[in-house]
């Protein structure tokens, strides 16, 4: 079969599962899966571009995705002029300071070798940034702890925070990519783990940024609410032309618009992969990771381009991650979890074909289809197979209790039957 | 001034905690050590398998427990060990028969060995928490202290207390006789030094004979005994949630690669450095500065470098620094 004819047929068969939810289960779970399956293929592009393409291995996607969601807040909500009084400038001034004492920790490195002298650094550097943080983060967090409790954001529309989301998270990778990219592919993939853990404690322990463990409800929406739209005498009317009820058309008109948002990003986002990907940059990105030494040989700057293809894959992650904030409307540090947000895009990606930019864009919806129909599929699969069973049985009971596991157990075991028999993904690379 | 009360302070909640948190490391960092060595890969499923062999070995302490049978002062749980090492050393071994043998006789290259394991992992994760949720479990019984810290106070007249956990007390116990045993097993027997040998050079271990799927095999046994091992003693002391496992993935990595992959003796010595590191950063040190030093420099305030919550920062920095600046470790491991 001819790989674009098997794209075609893979990607409708992605269609017709997406349709076929909408006629069987309803069309709000349908747009649901959509939504979210657009959301998911943005990110294994990302991490495509990063392990396809580059054959770097980043398995702290999560903490990018996080600060994506950090960027919502951080850009949209409306600002607290109370904690900004209080501590606003002082906490600022206070991550300067930080910023400084390890520019300067690196600076002293580099110029003169001393160990002391950066030891010094560090702590007189630590010491002077708590005693000027940890006063104004006492005063921003003491301003109404129960409604805000933290800065606020800049007030922004909240689209402009998918960008800020690929920056912050791209800036981020910077950081990381200048100290760990040296390093082998597995140490690699325990610093990212790492980093991205680390990036989940500042959510959830920095208050005065994030409101912590208190979470974020009530962002700001780029489409309307569900509310005014039932309320909205022309929308009515206008759902009543469909032969809808105003809740139902409201709720549909809401998903649709977000889907189509987020399609237009996954289209820009593709295309400008897929010319990456064929320009003399895909190509010399392909010649590094297939064989470092003669690239380097060839006079390729390896180190650069492994940096330039980290960030661009992070920022494209932080740009999912806001999507998915704003497509929730509420930051929830703690629900960042590893499995879902790091490994399940690695499936993702290894599943759809690592280094071809429509598989992992496939990979994406299929992987995702899959993850909620086990939820939702599941419970009556399981009451089905534990049917003979005695009713009121301890096994019974625990069967269909326990059916919402059955979903990682599904996901490691698609994994595992792709990568035996299929190593390359459902799309290879060419 | 108190340098007795500070002594007993230090210790009560630094050093014990510590060195029982270090043991647990110590082992868990072992098997990754030997799974690296002789295996040549990084197993990011080695989280969930402590979970699972802890799992297992609660299920047969309930068991236990239902039927009257205890250790007394000790928790049952370490009765029920041998049968958690025997179920995880069966779903190891079937494991690496249906998924790694294949990758091996391909002689795939690590990193794909690396992202199977994660699949290996969501398998482990979704078999723990089908079987026994999500939740926390508590599975300790018996005595639940060696030194009590009202008892302590009363017989020293001190104004602090020291407490040590039996759990505390039985994580080093174990852990040194594990440990013995295992370098025993290494330095002595001619299958330790088979795996010496093929861990040191493959090919020429092959050439003198040694048989290297039985090598894996037995390596694999190796892990699932100290894997168990470790995951009950951390979740004796502390308590068994299969997420929190999950996530003891980085310091084990990390106290393995800062003692140097493939190198036992690394392993341990990096269990202890992230350990001691771990809670001496978040550990707030105004008690015990306040009795050592001068009243007059008493701190005010709690003096904590860091929130617990950042405990991973202090994992993850140690691993970096040790990474660019000494990158086989401390003890000079290998690197494939």
């Amino acid at each position: 079969m001819k790989p674009t004819v098997r794209t075609f047929i893979l990607f409708g068969l992605v269609a017709l599962l997406i349709v076929g939810t909408g006629i069987l289960q309803g069309w709000d779970l349908a747009l649901v899966i959509l939504n979210m399956g657009l959301v998911s293929a943005i990110m294994s592009l990302g991490v495509n571009l990063q392990w396809g393409i580059a054959g770097l291995f980043n398995v702290g996607v999560m903490g990018f995705v996080a600060l994506g969601g950090l960027a919502v807040v951080l850009t949209s909500v409306a600002p607290v002029p109370d904690a900004w009084s209080a501590g606003g400038l002082r906490a600022i001034g206070a991550l300067v300071l930080g910023a400084a004492v390890m520019t300067a920790t690196v600076l002293a490195w580099k110029r003169t070798r001393n160990k002391w002298l950066v030891i010094a650094i560090l702590i007189v550097g630590f010491v002077l940034y708590r005693m000027v943080r940890d006063p104004a983060v006492d005063a921003i967090e003491a301003v109404d702890p129960a409604g805000t409790g933290f800065l606020g954001g800049l007030g922004l529309p909240v689209v402009f925070s998918w960008f800020v989301g690929g920056l912050l998270a791209a800036g981020a990778a910077w950081i990381i990519g200048k100290t760990a990219l040296g390093l082998r592919s597995d140490y690699l993939a325990i610093a990212t783990l790492g980093i991205s853990e680390i990036i989940i404690a500042i959510l959830k322990n920095e208050e005065w940024l994030s409101r912590g463990v208190k979470n974020v409800n009530g962002l700001p929406r780029p489409v309307p609410r569900e509310i005014d739209l039932q309320t909205d005498p022309g929308f009515i009317e206008k759902a009543a032309s469909f032969g809808l009820d105003p809740v139902s058309a409201s709720t549909l008109y809401v998903k649709i618009s977000y889907g189509l948002m987020f399609a237009a990003v996954l289209i820009v986002l593709l295309v400008l992969a897929q010319l990456a990907l064929n320009s003399p940059w895909g190509r010399m990105m392909r010649a590094i990771r297939d064989n470092e030494v003669s690239a380097r040989a060839m006079g390729k700057d390896v180190t650069f381009r492994h940096l330039q293809v980290f960030v661009l894959g992070s920022a494209i992650c932080g740009i999912a991650g806001a999507m998915m904030t704003t497509l929730d409307g509420l930051l929830i540090p703690t629900s960042y979890q590893p499995l879902r947000y790091t490994f399940l895009i690695w499936v993702m990606v290894i599943v759809g074909g690592s280094g071809n930019n429509l598989g992992a864009v496939l990979g994406g919806f299929l992987i995702w289809f899959l993850w909620v129909q086990v939820e939702v599929l599941g419970p009556s699969f399981m009451t089905a197979l534990t049917q003979p069973l005695p009713d009121g049985s301890f096994l019974k009971e625990h069967l269909r209790d326990s059916v919402q596991h059955m979903r990682l157990l599904t996901m490691g075991v698609i994994l595992l039957v792709v990568l035996r028999f299929s190593p390359r993904g459902l799309l290879p690379e060419r | 001034m108190d340098f007795l009360n500070a002594i007993v302070a230090l210790s009560n909640f630094v050093l014990v905690p510590a060195i029982a948190y270090g043991s647990q490391l110590a082992l868990g960092a072992l098997g990754v050590t030997l799974i690296y060595g002789i295996l040549r890969f990084s197993n990011f499923a080695h989280g969930d398998t402590m979970a699972f062999g802890t799992m297992s070995v609660i299920l047969v302490t309930w068991w236990f427990q239902s039927m009257g049978i205890s250790l007394g002062p000790l928790p049952t749980a370490l009765l029920a060990i041998p049968f958690g090492i025997a179920a995880t050393a069966a779903l190891v071994l079937i494991t690496d028969r249906t998924v790694y043998r294949f990758y091996r006789a391909q002689k795939a290259k690590p990193v794909v060995f690396v992202i199977v394991s994660i699949g290996v992992m969501f398998i482990y994760n979704g078999l723990t928490r089908f079987v026994l949720g999500a939740d926390d479990q508590f599975f300790a019984d018996g005595e639940r202290f060696i030194i009590n810290a009202r008892e302590f106070k009363e017989s020293t007249g001190l104004a602090e207390g020291l407490a040590i956990k039996t759990t505390q007390g039985i994580t080093v116990v174990t852990a040194i006789i594990v440990v013995a045993l295992l370098f025993w097993f290494l330095n002595k027997t001619r299958t330790g030094k088979s795996m010496r040998a093929y861990s040191d050079n493959e090919d020429l271990a092959l050439l003198s004979g040694i048989n290297p799927e039985r090598v894996v095999q037995v390596t694999w046994l190796i892990v699932a005994a100290l894997i168990t091992v470790a995951g009950v003693l951390y979740g004796l002391d502390k308590s068994y949630k299969p997420f929190t496992y999950f996530q003891l993935l980085l310091p084990i990595f990390a106290s393995a690669i800062v003692g140097g992959l493939g190198s036992p003796l690394g392993a341990i010595a990096g269990g202890f450095v992230i350990a001691f590191s771990e809670v001496a950063v978040t550990y707030a040190w105004k008690k015990v500065l306040g009795y050592a030093l001068p009243e007059a420099l008493a701190p005010d305030s709690l003096l904590q470098l860091m929130a617990t919550e950042y405990k991973f920062a202090v994992s993850f920095v140690i691993l970096v620094v040790v990474l660019l600046f000494k990158p086989t470790g401390l003890f000079k491991g290998k690197s494939v």
